[in-house]
């Protein structure tokens, strides 16, 4: 230890009680009388102070020093605090960190000693108590009382006048390796009498009685945790080994030693990984400051608000989404909630709330931050959008209104009237995405005009250690985060044959009087190829009833072990393909097991059916409370068999024409109907990009061949005949699970009962068979036109 | 005139080297967890002092014949941009240091699934043995859904 280190606890130390003065200030702002807290801001300055002037930091120390005479002063009642004072104080914080920056680069305190800022601190005080010099005599007296527990050092310079070089000197000796106490090594130089030292350790004992909750904690580097962690591992591996040793010596008092050093390794591997774990808190703590700042410099009024502050996150992702939710939080403030004199005007409260949430969800960390302010404007989003070249207008309009607020993560897009110092400052939300993303999470944002805005922020578990079930199935072990657990059901052998039926080939449980389908993840997961059906098992069968997004299902496992804590490692890139996982984690005995992804699991499964596009069918995020009203749909099957379907509305009637009275003209169907000829589009013609694969498909229908299934259309006042393989079904659904379309002439896919069915898209189709070789489109229409 | 380290190992009988400054350790088989629906190549998952590393068969990941079911294969552990990866051996050999100038290009004939993961040969005295792009050997194909979801997003 050196001098150097001497300073970088002092620096530690310092970021940290600035970080709590933030905190406090923000807080006494809204509470002036808050003695307590007032006492604590105080306490901190002083403490800052006492230490530079320890080291020699003179320029910090003025500069603290003002600031604690303003605070005195505000301690003592002579003062109460308004938002000047805070900002001059909230400055004076400011001014501190950036000369500890220094001190931490450079050694020194810088050149600047901020003189305004004294100025306006000074200034701040009234007149009389400027005046007054009992400022520091009452200074004094404060520091009796609300001192924290001094070093002994510093007490002896107070009062038995020893210099700093002296203490420094004995500090330097002590840690070099004296064993002696600081205040033998101080007699030993001479520096002081034996008597003073034993008074100041008796005011040092006096103090120290407040300070008992810090002695609780210490400050371990994170490199060292890092090589404990590595140390545990080796340390499970070496034993693993012992582990077969034993287990081919038939020793039963090594084998007895053996098990218990496995017991121990685990749980010191467990705990080892415990301490990289933080609160969400630690870094939500500057939020408060950020707010105020940012609400102050637009006129604002803002109360934040948390929930989950306690909600633990790997040390490494913590830090890695600090600056993606600060951004978050800014752009709440600026953008999202409205002036005041707005809000009145809207009806609302002139404060705004800003509600940051943290919780564990699915086996994931979910941050919220939520805005009670005018919420996104659709319509100017799309328009943006067409602006700036990323959709048509056709392709804009056809967006639905998730995809347009997720149009903000674009680069460069951005709706803000006006380009504001905190938005102005390159980093968009295109940022905070691909930050989110780099550590495997996702952003998505709701919003309701008027309303507010939600955006929503998931991390997954990496590292994270969460409660999972553990099971078995064909002998490998398998983890399902607890989340998603609903309850375990067991059906004894013989109640297999009864408790397990069949819906059309799909296994189902009547539990409590619902159905619920059944997933076998042997099945599933490819196990046991073509093994045994389901309800044919003699054996017992152990169903976990899982809850995936807003639907249940039971997955049949072989055996249920235990529940446990297990520490998430995420997949890499090779196996990043896998839906079906969402991690891994090392058991207890060493060996690996996979954590299932229950949603993927689902999917998979085809419980839940829905291609995740990380762009615009995030799950899980439809919880906004207008559900889209119920269409009615006519189901068929188009070319290759592929599910489809379009509204009823776009339907004019259905009709069968025997292929002898398919007529052509040019390369294009015709065929006589209701007196007017009315053409056909082929739907395997039109969605064919390719012409040169036509090959065959040119030509009247061959002869023989069953009757044409046709769907009139009537769009825009002209009847067009489409030609599909199947009618099969008209439906009602809310078709509100959307995914990208795959290929042309479709809209999208949406789950319409429960099954991904491709919803067409009739005006590109019109367009698209206007451009078939065959009659031209008008000559077409002409003909239908007649029909009317 | 330079030399370079390699870490060499045997797959079929040819063989291979990585350098030497990318492998973290070589260690004797291991258990391993399979993980279903995963990559062919990828064998599974094994526990490395509680850091979990993907086991890439490299017999299969370099479309040569499958080992022997009775064989079991070394792990030669090396340090890839996104962690650590084992790729699974036949055998383990010396770790030898060549001169540049006896490198050579694979030839032009080396089939196209194998040919980027291949950067050349260095012309031993008695051998050839095989240069290994680590990072290429680690990289998986995506399964064809992904990457047509990757193409539509513009990704």
């Amino acid at each position: 230890m050196s001098d150097s280190d001497i300073v970088k606890d002092f620096l530690v130390e310092s970021y940290e009680n600035l970080d709590r003065l933030d905190r406090d200030l923000v807080g006494l702002e809204k509470n002036p009388k808050d003695k307590e807290a007032l006492a604590g801001v105080f306490r901190t300055i002083h403490t800052i102070k006492g230490t530079c002037g320890f080291l020699g930091f003179s320029k910090l120390e003025k500069v603290a020093h003002v600031g604690e005479n303003l605070l005195a002063h505000l301690r003592e009642g002579q003062l109460t605090l308004n938002p000047a004072i805070t900002t001059a104080l909230l400055g004076m914080v400011d001014a501190v960190r950036q000369m500890l920056k220094e001190i931490e680069s450079t050694g020194q305190d810088g050149e600047v000693d901020y003189p305004e800022l004294r100025e306006t601190l000074t200034h701040l005080l009234s007149p009389e108590a400027a005046a007054s010099n009992t400022a520091a005599g009452k200074l004094e007296a404060a520091l009796q009382a609300a001192a924290p527990p001094m070093s002994l050092g510093a007490i002896l310079m107070q009062q038995a006048g020893v210099t700093p070089e002296e203490i420094l000197l004995a500090v330097k000796k002590q840690r070099e390796g004296d064993p002696r106490l600081m205040g033998d090594i101080l007699v030993e130089q001479h520096a002081v009498r034996p008597a003073d030292v034993a008074d100041a350790l008796q005011i040092q004992r006096t103090s120290r009685g407040q300070a008992a909750a810090s002695d609780s904690t210490i400050r371990v580097d994170v490199g060292l945790l890092d090589k404990l962690m590595t140390l545990v591992g080796e340390l499970v591996l070496a034993h693993n080994q012992l582990l077969q040793i034993s287990n081919s010596v038939e020793d039963a008092g090594l084998q007895a030693v053996s098990q218990r050093m496995n017991l121990i390794a685990t749980e010191l591997q467990e705990e080892v990984m415990k301490t990289r774990m933080q609160p969400i808190g630690n870094i939500w703590g500057q939020f408060p400051r950020t707010v105020r700042d940012v609400a102050l410099g637009c006129g604002k009024q803002v109360n934040i608000e948390m929930e989950g502050k306690e909600t633990e996150l790997d040390k490494t992702i913590i830090e890695a989404i600090k600056d993606p939710l600060t951004h978050l939080v800014r752009n709440s403030v600026d953008h999202g909630i409205e002036l005041p004199e707005d809000r009145v005007k809207a009806g609302k409260d002139p404060t705004g709330r800003l509600i940051l949430r943290a919780f564990h969800e699915g086996g994931r960390v979910n941050i919220e931050i939520s805005d009670d302010g005018a919420g996104l404007n659709v319509e100017r989003l799309r328009q943006k959008a067409v602006e700036r070249g990323v959709t048509s207008v056709e392709q804009a309009a056809r967006l639905t209104e998730r995809e347009t607020f997720n149009l903000i993560f674009l680069p460069g897009f951005s709706t803000a009237q006006k380009i504001t110092n905190v938005s102005g400052r390159g980093v968009g939300m295109d940022v905070v995405k691909t930050n989110v993303e780099k550590i495997g999470g996702t952003v998505d944002v709701q919003s309701t005009a008027g309303r507010g805005t939600t955006v929503r922020v998931k991390i997954p578990l990496t590292l994270a250690i969460i409660p999972a079930l553990v099971v078995t199935c064909d002998g490998d072990r398998y983890a399902i985060p607890q989340v998603s657990l609903l309850e375990l059901v067991r059906l004894e052998a013989d109640q297999v044959r009864t408790g397990i039926e069949m819906v059309h080939g799909v296994p189902v449980h009547r539990l409590r009087g619902r159905l619920l389908p059944l997933v076998y993840l042997s099945r599933e997961l490819r196990l046991r190829e073509g093994s045994g059906q389901s309800g044919k098992s003699d054996k017992a069968v152990n169903i976990v009833v899982l809850q995936a997004d807003d639907r249940q299902f039971g997955l049949v496992v072989d055996t249920i072990n235990d529940t446990e804590e297990i520490v998430v490692k995420p997949l890499r890139k090779q196996l990043k393909t896998v839906k079906t996982f969402a991690g891994s984690s090392v058991m207890g005995d060493g060996k690996v097991a996979l954590i299932l992804d229950v949603l993927g699991l689902a999917q998979r499964a085809g419980v839940v059916t829905e291609t995740r596009d990380r762009a615009f069918a995030e799950k899980g995020t439809e919880a906004l409370d207008k559900a889209p009203q119920k269409q009615t749909f006519l189901l068929f099957a188009g070319p290759g068999d592929a599910r489809m379907a379009i509204p009823l509305d776009a339907l004019a009637r259905l009709e069968e024409f025997p292929v002898e009275q398919v007529e052509m003209s040019g390369s294009q169907w015709v065929t006589q109907y209701r007196g007017q000829i009315l053409p056909l589009i082929r739907l395997n013609v039109v969605m064919e990009k390719r012409r040169h694969k036509l090959q065959g498909l040119q030509g009247a229908p061959a002869p023989g061949s069953g009757p044409l299934q046709v769907l009139v259309l009537n769009q825009d006042g002209h009847a067009v005949g489409l030609v599909v393989e199947r009618i099969l079904d008209i439906v009602e659904d809310r078709a509100d699970v959307k995914s990208a379309a795959t290929r042309p002439s479709v809209l999208y896919s949406v789950l319409i009962g429960d099954r991904v069915t491709e919803l067409l898209d009739i005006p590109a189709i019109l367009k698209s068979a206007a451009t078939v070789p065959g009659p031209q489109r008008d000559s077409a229409m002409h003909a239908a036109r007649g029909a009317h | 005139m330079p030399t370079l380290q390699y870490c060499t190992f045997y797959l079929d009988r040819l063989l291979f080297g990585v350098e030497l400054k990318g492998v973290q350790e070589v260690i004797r088989s291991l258990e391993m967890t399979r993980v279903p629906l995963a990559p062919t190549v990828v064998s599974g998952l094994i526990n490395l002092r509680g850091q979990i590393v993907t086991a890439v068969d490299l017999r299969r990941r370099l479309e040569l014949e499958a080992r022997p079911p009775d064989a079991l294969p070394m792990n030669v552990v090396v340090r890839s941009e996104d962690g650590a990866v084992s790729f699974l051996v036949d055998e383990i050999g010396d770790v030898v240091e060549v001169e540049e100038s006896t490198f050579e290009p694979a030839p032009e004939m080396l089939c196209a699934g194998v040919r980027g993961m291949i950067l050349g040969v260095h012309k031993l005295q008695v051998r050839l043995m095989h240069v290994l792009d680590t990072e290429k050997a680690c990289q998986m194909m995506e399964p064809a859904e992904v990457a047509v979801a990757r193409n539509k997003l513009g990704a």
